[in-house]
């Protein structure tokens, strides 16, 4: 084949036209996996800066309803409408998706499959460039005419489908166009990492020694590129509604409302899993590294997350049990939801069974790892009630859900992405972070998150409803002692965005004057840690074979407690 | 800058191809957008027992047609596949443009088709059915003009002999925007 | 055989499957004029899956490909059977236990009679 000779003539003389490159096609039209993964990951960045201030917006609101937010004014229900509902689509479709899966794929798995490359780069570059194109589009349609889609991020018709009931006419559409178009960014995305894993590995690198994060990253991309097709076909009906005038999802014409939130559940329940799966992993690795021990039941995790994903189609409509869905059903989908607690607490127990006995470490990634675990089985337990389909007609669409799935997403998105920078970013620039501002860092984010959430649980037990703008118009619920809960959310929180500044100006610090990074700093066994510090363009200068599997920590035939998995004895 | 291929694009751990396995993925991520599709309008035809009469306004010769054009340019291509692993470049470039122009004449009959129907009144928003339908047999037609524009593009590298193995691709995607329409066809024209 | 003689087979056999196709799209066509509803779906609906099959086995190749490109297209398709079987009993039934779908259903009345509408829809005892 074609594609082979070529690749053979450019073996010989690999980085020859390293040195030639301009800005421009070094660092914006590269098609290096690692700087279109910086790509993902800054604009990541960027786009949580935005989500993170709308949430402090409407939370200031809560807190303290009609007074002037600093930084924004005044805010209008509209504007509240249009801040929750875009802080939930930013977050998830902005700032999870593409850190977690296309920015950590994208960066790990060539280099721990030990190849110089995605085997589509020019596809890789594209992928990225219609996600640029959608996060665009996105932030226009805050500013178009009527202000930004304001019908929450789960987009439900009739609201959505007519900008008679939503007053949204541009913003509304654009919201559609934008997530649209970042699912086909996935999806080319997704199909590099898939052909990528299953074709490229270095030589001698079986399926039983890929490292658990690349596992976990492709049964994500499984499992989005399963779920999202009837979305994206929901998502042209849905626009078809609003620009065009059909009925899909308008009774009023005969279409069924009921089915949307079928397709947006069939896809959005599986995208609980495609977000976490990268986290678990990173976490995996991070844990199995820094207690110097072999990852405990390396098999048995794998097999429970292919178990995870098969489950995660099955339960769907645990999200609707109030929409009128037939009583029958909820029963099913309430087992089946409580079903699939099961494999995700056996990958906990296993990674609790990898500490034990171990030598830890506590540097700033493993307390990140360590808090993972913790949070998100918080999240997780809390999330049992919820699939309880009797619970749940009280607990539905209260500040319980939402103190439920903060505490799964916040773990997922905001400390599985912090254990993976702290862990990766000598590999990624060459440099370390600094320990102490981390552990600042650290501290000063678990703590405020918790207090935030967990009064969120008790205001949702107490009956809070979730969107609405002011409480003040529901005695019930506008008391004193309630109103204090909220206060003191909205102020943890405050404190929380606070702390991130040690994380932003140690990241910029340590990026240009940090402490020179050795190749292998946590003495890991991963391929990763075999290329230089920061990968070059090509990553190895030599291509490497692979004799073992990734988690040799400890092993009584090795010299050292470490064994890569290049070395051949 | 000129692009090279990088190693990882050469290796074939599983034994197919990558360039095919990626299309094999592509198309499993079209099952399921079309599956969505066509799942969510089956969930409605069978609740409403009204729109067979609807149905009944689609021109079954125009559709069998059309499935009888789609069949026909799915042997050509899979002729140009065979023509392309010989290295018989005449043979391959006279299938590919064959093929193309199928699905010309495939566009052709649907536009006839949409202009009757338009004529008749059925308009995209006039009930649900015609809505489905005409989102499904439209989202099927830009596969059909991506497919042709895609096999246009290889043609130019097939004339000078490079790349042949993409013919197997293309005509691999090829066959599928068949099997869609192979379903299309009786979900939209003779149920009735 | 020579290598020019095979590959003549090879096409020969491509039009074969090709003119099978053909008469089996004739006969999907030709099924509604009997008027039998039960005929009308099995030729149009059967011979659909049948005419897939025929092309994903020799014009896409999968009867030589590796066996799990099977394996993944027919679990996309049972993944879709999921999700229609898991909406269906939902979004096919208009109106629910205590409202009714007034959109479709000319007939219906609004009633707060919740036992004769646990009678009528059979969900609740």
């Amino acid at each position: 084949m074609s594609d082979t000779g070529i690749a053979a003539g450019h073996a010989a003389a690999p980085h020859e036209h390293h040195e030639e490159m301009d800005f421009w096609s070094k660092y914006v039209f590269s098609t290096d996996h690692k700087i279109i993964g910086f790509q993902y990951m800054f604009t990541g960045m960027f786009m949580a800066l935005i989500g993170g201030f709308m949430a402090y917006v409407f939370r200031m609101q809560l807190a303290f309803p009609g007074e002037s937010v600093p930084l924004f004014g005044q805010v209008t229900s509209g504007d509240y409408n249009m801040l929750i509902t875009n802080h939930g689509t930013i977050m998830i479709f902005w700032v999870a998706m593409p850190v977690l899966i296309a920015a950590l794929g994208n960066y790990l798995i060539p280099l721990m499959l030990g190849c110089d490359d995605m085997v589509f780069p020019r596809l890789n570059r594209l992928s990225y460039q219609i996600f640029l194109l959608s996060a665009i589009v996105l932030i226009i349609s805050f500013i178009v005419p009527g202000g930004g889609f304001g019908g929450a991020w789960t987009a439900y018709p009739p609201l959505s489908a007519s900008a008679e009931y939503n007053h949204t006419d541009w913003g509304s559409s654009l919201w559609v166009l934008a997530v649209a178009l970042e699912f086909a960014a996935f999806l080319l995305g997704g199909i590099n990492f898939l052909t990528t894993s299953m074709n490229a590995r270095a030589e001698g690198m079986k399926m039983m020694d890929i490292p658990i994060v690349v596992w976990m990253i492709n049964v994500a991309v499984i499992l989005f590129m399963a779920s999202v097709g009837p979305l994206i076909a929901g998502a042209v009906m849905l626009f078809l509604d609003q620009r065009i005038g059909t009925s899909f999802f308008l009774p009023a014409g005969g279409g069924d409302p009921v089915l949307w939130q079928h397709l947006f559940w069939f896809f959005g329940h599986p995208e609980v899993y495609v977000v976490l799966l990268p986290a678990m992993g990173v976490v995996a690795e991070v844990i199995t590294t820094f207690s110097r021990k072999k990852l405990f039941g390396y098999k048995t995790i794998l097999y429970t997350t292919f178990a995870t994903g098969v489950l995660s189609f099955t339960v769907w409509a645990h999200h609707q049990f109030v929409s009128g869905i037939d009583p029958r059903m909820g029963n099913i989908f309430a087992v089946t939801t409580l079903l699939i607690s099961i494999p995700i607490a056996e990958i906990m127990f296993c990674y609790v069974a990898t500490l034990y006995g171990g030598s830890i470490r506590l540097t700033t990634p493993m307390l990140w790892g360590l808090s993972f675990i913790v949070e998100f089985l918080l999240g997780g337990v809390t999330g049992i009630y919820l699939g309880a389909s009797a619970m749940d007609v009280y607990f539905h669409d209260t500040y319980f859900v939402l103190a439920h799935f903060h505490y799964t997403f916040f773990p997922i998105a905001i400390i599985g992405v912090f254990t993976a920078v702290t862990y990766w970013f000598p590999k990624m620039f060459g440099r370390m972070m600094n320990e102490t501002l981390g552990k600042i860092h650290f501290w000063g984010t678990i703590i405020p998150f918790n207090c935030i959430f967990i009064p969120l649980f008790l205001l949702g037990m107490a009956g809070q409803h979730r969107r609405i703008y002011n409480y003040n118009n529901f005695p019930d619920l506008a008391t004193e002692n309630l109103q204090d809960l909220r206060v003191f959310a909205t102020s943890a929180m405050v404190i929380m965005l606070l702390f991130q500044i040690p994380f932003i100006v140690n990241f910029f610090y340590s990026l240009f004057y940090g402490e020179k990074a050795e190749k292998n700093p946590w003495k890991a066994n991963t391929l990763e840690w075999v290329a230089e510090s920061p990968a070059p363009h090509g990553n190895f200068k030599e291509l490497p074979k692979v004799y073992r599997g990734p988690y040799e920590f400890s092993h009584p035939d090795a010299k050292e407690d470490y064994w890569p998995q290049n070395v051949p004895n | 800058m000129a692009f090279h291929a990088p190693i990882a694009t050469g290796r074939s751990n599983t034994g197919i191809p990558t360039g095919r396995l990626a299309v094999w993925w592509l198309l499993a991520s079209e099952v399921f957008i079309f599956g969505g599709l066509i799942a969510s309008y089956l969930l409605h035809r069978l609740n409403n027992e009204n729109w067979g009469e609807i149905a009944a306004n689609t021109s079954t010769p125009a559709g069998a047609l059309n499935t009888f054009v789609l069949l026909t340019s799915s042997l050509f291509i899979v002729l140009a596949h065979a023509a392309s692993e010989r290295k018989d470049i005449a043979r391959t470039l006279k299938f590919i443009w064959l093929t193309i122009g199928c699905g010309g004449i495939f566009l052709v009959v649907k536009a006839y088709e949409y202009t009757t129907e338009i004529s008749h009144g059925f308009v995209l928003t006039s009930n649900v059915f015609w809505s489905f339908y005409y989102t499904a047999t439209a989202l099927h037609a830009c596969h059909v003009i991506a497919g042709m524009f895609i096999m246009w593009m290889i043609s130019h590298d097939v004339k000078i002999s490079k790349n042949l193995h993409r013919v197997e691709l293309i005509g691999i995607y090829w066959h599928f925007v068949d099997l869609v329409w192979i379903f299309l066809f009786p979900l939209l024209y003779i149920a009735k | 055989m020579s290598q020019d003689a095979a590959h003549g087979n090879h096409d020969a056999r491509y039009i074969k499957i090709w003119g099978i196709l053909v008469v089996l799209l004739a006969i999907s066509v030709a099924g509604p004029m009997l008027e039998i509803q039960v005929i009308t779906l099995i030729t149009a609906f059967g011979i659909a899956i049948v005419k897939a099959l025929m092309v994903c086995a020799y014009f896409m190749h999968l009867n030589v490909e590796k066996r799990y490109i099977w394996y993944m297209l027919i679990i996309s398709v049972a993944f879709m059977g999921i999700f229609y079987f898991g909406s269906a009993p939902d979004v096919m039934q208009g109106s629910g236990t205590q409202w009714k779908d007034c959109v479709l259903d000319k007939s219906c009345v609004p009633t707060n009679d919740m036992a004769k509408d646990s009678v009528n829809y059979g969900i609740l005892r």
